[in-house]
């Protein structure tokens, strides 16, 4: 029996005392940290961690409105419809890692798993192919469909969402809802899906939606959008969007840390975008653009064409058309970049430019009924005094005479201002050209009489159109010349803005460089002036007062100068949009540009005489478009116009113009229809015919036979 | 009186007489300390994973302090004699884990027609008494190192044999029991200090040296949240529990979120019942709730160290000291790992983490502190009842 020595001793030996003390204070000293720590993460920083948990638990979802259609002048017929669709959507900030331009050509293994995923649910191939990315390194990555499809988008729009697949079926919106877990930054959520029932029909005067960019996001021209949100990109759905987009609805839901929601904390309800309609008329604008279309074809070899019509009286447009054409659905979906090369590319005559607002040339003849107001208001001409037209016009005098020719040698003989502008005499009215130009063009920077009046027509002006982007074009003054010649000057020694060439691409490997300047160039090597550094001079006047030269005038602006002579001299603000309605066609507001129209202050007996100068050219034998015009049921004022244009290193080419107008008759509305083909050579042939399409339509309600005028005046 | 004293104690006799007074002589401090903390985890668990599992503590609990207060009235002396038998026991439910099939990866439990237990919480106070006892009996008969090598080798057998279930945290728990007891025992601080130098080496080795060679003594996992609290930047799994711990606590401020304690509620905060208990009451009660436990566990250990101190025999002070051990290693580890300044290592938190092996095992130590100190109170008043008279 061993001797149980250690049960009778006294437990505290001093040994033992110290031991115990010792883990007593090691005891106490753990507290008094753990306490203190304890104290500073709750009590000293509390309020970040509070911050922190409540990031944690919830997430915005957002509820996206649907978008308002755009209506014909009826209210009726559907130019764009709105569809909701359910979308599969992916998030690239909510993918398991995120995913931004660094990352696209090799997605992360996490984020390439919820691709596979996806693509499994919504039936797609997960095959790595070939996958061309709009970016600087042209390099094609490898990838899944749905990885290919993130990089491109992620590429073009490094903070949006990408779309992978619409109209999809609520069957994968509950499943990804129910594994989201596994399906982390893929959302499927209704979207408004832009429809468009008439095809390419004012496709860039509706304009396109798309995915708001980052600078948009920044320009505050969009208020109320958030990320990812869908807005007006372009034309109509630019301009009136924030009647159009409506408000999204936006849930605070509470989430667990799997991502799945636990409970609804906030919610507002989406708000319906407005229907916008508009004083389009889909008949006209039908006609208008297969007219054009076969007249682009036929005279102008593919080029390009515009046309306007609109009511000369309130500045309604009823139709407004660019040639070539698109398809506006094609970006409702996702698009390839071979279908993109083919539709838009460089070989495609840039059909998204509306060449009626956005483009603007020299307008030939069509020019000459402003040069007729200028000469009659300033006094400088008289209704009743002629002018003996030789064929040709000369200035100056002894060996530094300058004579100009009309076209086709034309001898025109006697002519006063109304037959002057029936045969369309380009002698006529280089002779009022010259009369108009200020002796002195130094004391007068802004021109003569002319400039005065085609600024007052709205030439050199915007149009004031609710369209964005429409050109102002160009009126050649003196200060302007000046100012194009100095600028030349400035180019070619390298100096002022044009210090650097292709700054975006020639940027030096060696940072204190800079740029690479650019190096000095012969005279009139860029393409500003022609680099003789010559003033102003009479020639000017004389081109300007034909239409020919540096002027520069979009159709709608020349349709909006037809439109005073059409009314009486006022000048109107042409618009498209009439109300912003309700689903149910209630108005709710009017918009538009004011109303207010100009009164240019002319004599009505100099705009008689005008008129009967414009019918008789359309209407009467002899006339420039009388063979395109003269047995159209209505009286017609017409004026033909031959743009003589040289492009860059080719041949000079002729763009064919026509405008004019039409009074209300007992049954329509007064119109006036502008034309422009490129490259479509006599105004007569190319651009009345379309014109007279457009007419039949408007006042017969159908197209007569199309036939190409024979008139080779300019 | 006096035949206590002169007697030989033969196996089975009691040692003291039979209390002759009815008097209050457990301390309810210590008691009060461990029912109070089982409060806390009943309202804690209630707000963070549910009612179901509230009433369950509860009745673990309960359980526990019925347990408590009957091995507080046997004599735990006895036990000594049982000292190889429950080495082999320890030993025994330790391997048999490997027999079962693995709960969430991890072999630890033994499953029992209607519930199952965890074989090394009820290993660690089996240790306990053990070695104490293995201690006791060698502190005459050996040379100081042979009594060191012997009780430090037992404990260590003990703790590789659960470190691989993986049970790291506890195989730690058994290691600190048997440094423990050879603290108290009265081990020069010779011995001591050469033993924590070689434990320091074999971390080393084993967090360091060995993966740098290739060799993996513990899992990749278990050296990430071993360090992971040293650098908390890192972007893994370890850390990321650590953070959303830390905001757990820190979003509880002053007087805590109370229902509204999302991170505990909806899931960021891993493990909220268990590992990350304390985050949880601290999200929920607030700075007052965690000084609260705090105190409670302050009180718990104070009174450990009033029973090592007032034990009548080596053997008292070797078991009070093993528990003082445990419940201060698993206190300090879990709890600084919540906060950030430990390492995560999957103690449970006594009495706060839910689990029914966990509070009953700490309430049977607590309930034999209870004997320790009840036994010491006796002696010392016999004693000095003996003076007296």
């Amino acid at each position: 029996m061993p001797e149980p020595i250690d049960e009778r001793r006294s437990p505290m030996t001093p040994q033992l005392a110290l031991r115990v003390a010792i883990v007593g204070s090691v005891v106490l000293a753990l507290f008094a940290i753990l306490f203190f720590r304890l104290w500073f993460l709750q009590v000293l920083t509390g309020n970040q961690y509070v911050a922190q948990a409540q990031v944690n638990k919830t997430r915005s979802v957002v509820i996206p409105a649907e978008r308002g259609e755009i209506l014909d002048r009826t209210g009726k017929s559907v130019l764009v419809s709105s569809t909701k669709a359910l979308t599969v959507q992916i998030v690239p900030t909510e993918l398991p890692v995120k995913m931004s331009l660094v990352n696209i050509r090799h997605p992360p293994a996490r984020d390439a798993a919820v691709f596979d995923r996806l693509a499994h649910v919504l039936n797609m191939k997960t095959k790595a192919k070939r996958c061309t990315i709009y970016a600087p390194d042209h390099r094609h990555p490898r990838l899944s469909p749905i990885g290919c499809d993130v990089a491109k988008e992620l590429s073009l729009q490094p903070y949006g969402n990408v779309t992978i697949k619409q109209k999809t079926s609520k069957y994968i919106q509950y499943y990804v809802a129910e594994h989201q877990n596994q399906y982390r930054g893929v959302q499927v959520q209704e979207t408004s899906i832009p429809g468009y029932p008439h095809g390419t029909l004012a496709a860039q005067v509706l304009g396109t939606v798309g995915q708001i960019s980052r600078e948009e996001l920044k320009s505050g021209n969009y208020p109320g959008a958030s990320q990812g949100e869908v807005v007006g990109q372009t034309g109509l759905e630019a301009q009136y969007d924030q009647y159009l987009r409506g408000r999204n609805g936006k849930q605070q839901v509470q989430v667990n840390a799997q991502g799945i929601p636990t409970g609804t904390v906030t919610s507002k309800q989406p708000t319906a975008g407005h229907n916008l309609q508009t004083s389009l008329d889909v008949a006209l604008q039908r006609a208008g653009q297969a007219s054009l279309a076969e007249s682009v074809a036929t005279n102008g070899g593919g080029a390009g064409g515009a046309f306007v019509a609109m009511n000369p009286t309130n500045g309604e447009i009823y139709a407004m058309g660019s040639n070539p054409s698109f398809d506006p659905s094609v970006f409702t979906g996702p698009i390839s970049q071979k279908q993109y090369n083919r539709e838009f590319g460089p070989s495609a005559n840039d059909p998204l430019f509306n060449r009626a607002t956005q483009a603007a040339g020299p307008t030939g003849s069509t020019f000459k009924p402003i040069t007729a107001t200028a000469a009659l208001q300033s006094g400088e001409w008289s209704i009743a005094q002629t002018f003996d037209d030789t064929g040709q016009y000369c200035v100056g005098s002894g060996a530094a005479t300058q004579c100009r020719h009309n076209a086709g040698g034309a001898v025109d003989g006697v002519l006063n201002l109304v037959s002057a502008l029936k045969v369309s005499s380009d002698d006529f009215f280089y002779h009022l050209g010259a009369l108009l130009n200020p002796n002195n063009p130094y004391t007068h920077p802004n021109g003569g009489p002319l400039q005065q009046w085609a600024r007052n027509f709205g030439i050199g002006r915007n149009p004031g159109i609710d369209l964005p982007d429409a050109t102002r074009g160009t009126l050649p003054d003196p200060r302007w010349r000046n100012q194009r010649n100095r600028l030349e000057a400035q180019c070619d020694a390298g100096k002022g803005q044009f210090k650097y060439v292709n700054a975006a691409r020639s940027y030096s490997s060696h940072p204190r460089k800079g740029y690479h300047r650019k190096p000095k160039t012969a005279a009139g090597s860029c393409g500003i002036a022609d680099g003789t550094n010559r003033p102003w001079s009479i020639g000017d006047a004389e081109s300007l007062a034909v239409g020919q030269g540096d002027v520069q005038v979009s159709p709608l602006q020349l349709a909006r100068a037809y439109s005073a002579i059409a009314n009486g001299g006022w000048l109107v603000t042409p618009h498209i949009g009439l109300n912003i309605e309700n689903a149910d066609g209630t108005v709710l507001q009017k918009v538009g540009p004011d109303p207010h129209k100009r009164n240019l202050h002319i004599n009505p007996l100099y705009l008689q005489t005008i008129r009967e100068g414009l019918h008789e050219a359309a209407q009467t034998p002899g006339g420039t478009s009388d063979d395109v015009m003269g047995n159209f049921p209505r009286t017609v004022y017409g004026k033909t116009g031959t743009a003589q244009y040289q492009p860059p290193g080719q041949g000079e080419v002729d763009y064919a113009w026509y405008s004019c107008f039409v009074p209300a008759s007992a049954t329509s509305k007064p119109i006036e229809v502008t034309v422009w083909v490129e490259k479509g050579g006599f105004g007569d042939a190319a651009a009345a015919p379309v014109a007279r399409q457009i007419l039949s339509q408007w006042f017969l309600g159908k197209l007569g036979p199309f036939t190409s005028g024979t008139s080779t005046t300019l | 009186m006096s035949s206590t004293t002169t007697t030989p104690i033969a196996p089975g006799e009691r040692t003291v007489q039979p209390r002759r007074r009815s008097l209050p002589v457990f301390d309810p401090l210590l008691l009060g300390a461990g029912i109070g903390l089982i409060c806390c985890s009943y309202l804690m668990l209630r707000t963070a994973v549910g009612s179901s599992e509230a009433e369950r503590q509860a009745i673990y609990g309960g359980i526990g302090v019925l347990l408590a207060i009957v091995v507080s009235q046997i004599d735990y002396t006895r036990l000594r004699e049982f000292k190889l038998g429950l080495y082999a026991l320890m030993i025994v439910l330790d391997v048999a884990v490997y027999g079962f099939a693995p709960i969430a990866g991890a072999r630890r439990w033994i499953p029992l027609p209607g519930f199952s237990f965890q074989s090394s919480e009820f290993g660690k106070l089996l240790l306990i008494v053990a070695l104490a006892g293995f201690a006791v009996d060698r502190s005459r008969q050996l040379s100081e190192r042979r009594r060191t090598a012997r009780v430090m080798l037992l404990a260590l057998v003990a703790a590789l044999l659960v470190i691989p279930e993986p049970d790291l945290g506890t195989g730690l728990v058994y290691v600190a029991i048997g440094f423990a007891i050879l603290f108290f025992a009265g081990t020069s601080w010779k011995h001591l200090t050469g033993l924590v130098a070689l434990f320091a080496v074999a971390l080393t080795m084993a967090l360091a040296v060995a993966p740098a060679v290739g060799v993996h003594v513990v899992h990749r996992y278990q050296v990430q949240r071993l360090t992971a609290f040293l650098n908390p930047s890192k972007n893994d799994t370890s850390a990321y529990q650590l953070h959303e711990a830390q905001i757990a606590i820190g979003a509880g401020q002053k007087t805590g979120q109370g229902a509204q304690a999302t991170q505990s509620e909806l899931g960021f905060l891993p493990e909220p019942d268990t590992d990350f208990a304390f985050a949880s009451m601290a999200e929920i009660y607030g700075f007052v709730g965690g000084a609260v436990v705090l105190a409670l566990y302050a009180l718990l250990m104070w009174r450990a160290l009033r029973a090592i101190t007032v034990a009548k025999n080596l053997f008292g002070t070797l078991i009070g000291g093993g528990i003082l051990a445990m419940l201060m290693f698993q206190a300090f580890v879990n709890i600084g790992m919540t906060v950030g300044i430990a390492p995560i290592t999957g103690v449970p938190l006594p009495l706060l983490s839910y689990g029914g092996s966990s509070v009953v095992v700490t309430f049977v130590a607590i309930g034999l502190l209870e004997s320790i100190y009840i036994q010491g109170r006796l002696a010392a008043s016999g004693k000095n009842r003996a003076l007296v008279s």
